[in-house]
């Protein structure tokens, strides 16, 4: 059977970010021919800007090499605009008489700069700033030409004019707001904007209104005095205004003269031998209207990308959804998601819009907006300003949610600013924190608050699990054309380990790749493998009454046949949580140390750590553990920083064995491997300590007898501290009890490790029988709710304590039924998984298939 | 290298292993990972990732992959090459499944650069 006929028109990011995906989700689908008017590969428009300013070349920023199109078997037409439609035959014709049929089209036309309706606008010396021919003509006028003006001081225009100064000339930013980049920016910020850039050269007019550009004076011998008249028509023949400081046009430039001067409506003038055009761009919709598609500013499409013709679908900035059109790189790549889901006719995603924000690509300029900073009714700002340091910092919120930000001078939260702003996160919890950030700034030996992602040296380290330092990562991007986090981590392998750098990585991207199409979508599958998230696959478990893992990638359309390493251990560990005395674990969907009950060294061998309740011992348990080390030749015994005895470097063929003479000996699993109950870290407590109030210890033997053998979403640690000096430092554990004169301090949602967490404060009770209580219920909370591998420090920053205390606290028969299912739960799992395999289950993972000598 | 390597080797039988998982042969050489997939394919790898050694049988085998334990590189079982970005190989062992009955030969396919594939 032919292959159905796609045909792309718009060579551009949308259009082509669309096949890639199209092409991941379903190759063989269609025969594609891409037609573009400009005659160029598909590069990154993003990334005109350091382009111009001299920070990359053309070849860099090109993202679809020639070679590419020929690999996907893709006929491409480039250098010939298509004019024509014809919706009834369905086919497209270009300038050139070139035509091709389509099954399906895609309109990626894009944009075009706007041009002010002033007389002069067509004169030579007059460009946009859109793509590469406006840039090569920007370049070779700052090598003859000395003065630039740039009209409109948006985004677009700053960028141009620090590029053209950076290339030599004099520039000039003409500007009809009062402030810069108004709509991004409130006046303060703008302010500091503006005196940055002025002290890197540029000059600003502000509330002037272009009225004319006229032409130059007529070069010396030149005829041009006619055809600037007749160009010029309707505007007085200007008189020399200035003495030229520049080289003069080059004569054989065309027969027209090249623009001069740009005058303003009160009258003013200033020398312009350049003039761009940057006051805003305009979808266009030329050809999809000549084609009698509906277009309301831009192609109108529905939710699926597709316009009023079925056939047709518009992804970019030529599209209008829902009454906007995009100009910003990440909305466009949502709708390219989108419009390739349909375009493979999988047919089930759908584009509910985007929030948007902003970085300006200017060098040494830290800016990022996002969102309605301006506020308006019920609004409230929170704002830090501190002029001499050059750093301000705006934000709005508006029923406990933010609304929208507005940085300057310190831009590294942004990212975070725009996750809250986009998921709607509340931030009553924290609002007192909120403008100081989250100190997202990867592990704890480099957290420093003041430090600035782009002054960092190259040979920082970034991701310190796998040594990634910040060169590294912007080569990749830069070399790899990477955009985004998946595939940085896949090709340097940042972020690819326990992912505190992962902010600082989502940084880097933003900074170097040029856009902030970098930003994790609000909806994050479980792994390439499904579509869906975390809680929608719990969900459906509960739900519909999943209860295997097969059925459950069945109901959920899993794409792959049985999953992968990242989502088989996150069902396994739903379904055993949603059904904990039904569900048949799966031990092959569990990583090696779950599996095989111990922690994996890097030379293959394991580790053991046997259960102290409490961290008490005595001598006999202490000699079992001496006879074991010795038996079976362990080459190193630690004290761990829970309290407990690790046995290092046994094989994996002696586990059993060394099970069995532990198990004798009384001892079961410590856990120490596993998503589950680790440990309970208790201090010496009221029995010795002279400050002791309570009974830390024992509190700390009940609470381990009752949560271990529990599996959670990711390791859980407790611990009982005696007295306020907190000598078993409960309040960085996931659940921790402080105990004190007048009863029992409950903490929650702290950690050490990667980022320090201190717990928050989740309650104070009177007995031992409410702590325990209380810590099922919370647990089984945590247990229920948390996303796999999500620790409780930031489940609670993504739940809020408040909503923790609405389900522990304020509703006491929840909390006893979600402590009742702890312990119903408990009476499945709390069976000795070590003893078990001494008792000769599961031998096959213990022992080789067969041994060779 | 003597003749019985030539030979295919009787050593074991389907469902001695566990299906998405992997047992080993342990031979003076080294280990070998015998791994069996979803839809009961068998392969055999030398049992050392080229990363940095990992034991591929500890992995969790998907489709026809097996995610190292060590550091998660993904090998394809069918050809024992890291997948992309990263590179690198682990040696495959002829294998073959008669009446529920797993054959191995002792010699390592040609096809993996470097003979055994440590990257270096």
């Amino acid at each position: 059977m032919d292959k159905m006929k796609l045909v792309l028109v718009g060579n551009g990011m949308a259009g082509m970010r669309t096949l890639e995906e199209l092409l991941r989700i379903a190759p063989e689908l269609y025969e594609i021919t891409v037609i573009g008017a400009e005659p160029h590969p598909n590069y990154n428009r993003i990334l005109l800007s350091p382009v111009l300013a001299g920070e990359q070349t053309l070849d860099e920023i090109v993202l679809n090499p020639l070679q590419w199109y020929a690999e996907h078997g893709i006929r491409l037409v480039t250098g010939s605009p298509v004019v024509r439609i014809d919706r009834a035959r369905r086919c497209v014709e270009t300038a050139d008489g070139a035509r091709a049929d389509y099954d399906r089209l895609l309109l990626a036309t894009g944009s075009d700069p706007f041009i002010l309706p002033v007389p002069g606008a067509e004169l030579p010396g007059v460009v946009g700033f859109r793509d590469i021919a406006d840039v090569e003509a920007m370049i070779d006028a700052s090598d003859r030409y000395r003065h630039a003006v740039v009209i409109g001081g948006g985004l677009l225009g700053l960028e141009a004019a620090n590029g053209l100064k950076l290339r030599g000339m004099e520039v000039t930013v003409v500007h009809l707001a009062p402030w810069l980049m108004e709509r991004q920016l409130d006046e303060p910020a703008a302010r500091l904007l503006q005196q940055n850039l002025e002290a890197k050269g540029l000059r600003f007019l502000l509330q002037r209104q272009t009225a004319a550009l006229l032409p130059s004076p007529s070069p010396a011998g030149g005829g041009g005095v006619g055809e600037r008249v007749s160009v010029a028509s309707g505007i007085p023949s200007p008189p020399a205004l200035h003495a030229r400081e520049g080289p003069l046009p080059l004569a054989g430039e065309g027969s027209e003269p090249r623009v001069g001067a740009v005058r303003f409506t009160d009258g003013s003038e200033v020398p312009a031998d350049l003039v761009v055009m940057a006051v805003g761009i305009r979808p266009n919709v030329a050809l999809a209207e000549s084609a009698g598609l509906h277009c309301n500013r831009g192609v109108v499409v529905n939710d699926t990308l597709q316009t009023y013709d079925p056939r047709i679908y518009a992804v970019g900035e030529c599209a209008s959804h829902r009454g906007v059109a995009y100009g910003l790189v990440a909305p466009l790549f949502e709708q390219a998601r989108v419009a390739a889901n349909h375009l493979a006719l999988q047919g089930f995603k759908r584009y509910a819009g985007s929030v948007t924000s902003t970085k300006l690509k200017v060098t040494g300029i830290d800016l990022y907006s996002a969102g309605d900073f301006t506020g308006g009714e019920g609004s409230e700002a929170i704002v830090y300003s501190d002029p001499i340091a050059g750093v301000y910092k705006k934000l709005v919120v508006k029923d406990d949610r933010l609304v929208g930000a507005c940085l300057y001078g310190d831009t590294l939260e942004g990212t975070w600013y725009f996750e809250l702003l986009r998921d709607g996160t509340s931030i009553r919890d924290f609002r007192d924190k909120l403008l100081f950030g989250r100190h997202h700034l990867g592990d704890s030996g480099h957290g420093d608050e003041k430090a600035r992602l782009a002054a960092l040296p190259d040979a920082t380290e970034i991701c310190g699990c796998n040594g990634v330092k910040k060169g590294d990562i912007v080569r990749a991007i830069r070399e790899q054309r990477l955009f985004t986090l998946d595939e940085v981590r896949a090709h340097t392998k940042a972020s690819a380990s326990c992912g505190s750098c992962t902010g600082l990585v989502e940084g880097l991207l933003a900074m170097t790749a040029g856009g902030d199409y970098s930003e994790a979508p609000s909806k994050k599958p479980v792994c390439a493998c499904t579509e869906h998230s975390h809680d929608e696959v719990r969900r459906a478990i509960r739900e519909q009454g999943l209860k295997a893992l097969p059925d459950a990638m069945r109901f959920l359309e899993w794409k792959t046949p049985d999953g992968c390493n990242k989502c088989r251990p996150a069902l396994n560990y739903y379904l055993l949580c949603a059904w904990p005395n039904e569900y048949q674990d799966d031990a092959q969907s569990r990583y090696i140390n779950e599996r095989a009950h111990g922690n994996i060294q890097k030379d293959g061998s394991f580790s053991v750590v046997p259960r102290m309740w409490g961290g008490l011992t005595n001598p006999k348990e202490l000699r079992a553990i001496a006879d074991v080390a010795e038996k079976f030749g362990v080459p190193e015994v630690k004290v761990t920083g829970g309290q407990r005895i690790d046995l290092f470097g046994v094989k994996k063929e002696d586990l059993p064995a060394v099970w069995r003479d532990l198990s004798e000996a009384g001892f079961v699993s410590g856990h120490a491997y596993g998503k589950a109950l680790r440990t309970v870290k208790t201090c010496v407590g009221a029995r010795w300590c002279r400050f002791g109030t309570r009974d830390s210890t024992g509190l700390g033997v009940k609470l381990e007898r009752m949560t271990w053998g529990s599996w959670m979403p990711h390791k859980y640690k407790l611990a009982v501290s005696g007295c306020p000096r907190n000598c078993a430092e409960a309040t960085i554990k996931d659940f921790g009890v402080v105990c004190v004169d007048s009863g029992y301090e409950l903490h929650v949602g702290g950690n050490g490790g990667i980022k320090v967490r201190v717990t928050d404060l989740l309650a104070k009770v009177d007995t031992e029988e409410e702590v325990l209580e209380y810590c099922a219920a919370f647990t089984q909370l945590y247990r229920e709710e948390a996303r796999y591998l999500e620790r409780s420090a930031p489940w609670i920053e993504r739940v809020g304590l408040s909503y923790v205390k609405a389900r522990i606290l304020a509703d006491a028969e929840g909390r006893r039924a979600l402590a009742e299912r702890f312990r119903a739960s408990q009476q499945t799992a709390q069976v000795d998984p070590w003893k078990a395999r001494a008792d000769g289950a599961e031998t096959h993972e213990f022992t080789p298939m067969l041994t060779l000598a | 290298m003597n003749a019985m390597n030539d030979a295919w080797l009787q050593v074991g039988r389907l469902e001695d292993i566990p299906r998405q998982g992997a047992r080993v042969i342990a031979t003076a050489e080294g280990a070998i990972a015998v791994f069996r997939t979803v839809d009961d394919e068998v392969f055999a790898l030398r049992d050392r990732c080229p990363h940095k050694g990992g034991p591929l049988s500890q992995g969790i085998v998907h489709g026809k992959r097996v995610a190292c334990p060590l550091h998660d590189w993904k090998i394809a079982l069918d050809t024992g090459l890291a997948a992309a970005p990263d590179a690198g190989c682990a040696a495959r062992y002829p294998v073959r499944v008669e009446d529920g009955v797993v054959r191995l030969r002792l010699v390592p396919d040609e096809g993996c650069p470097g003979g055994h594939g440590e990257s270096p």
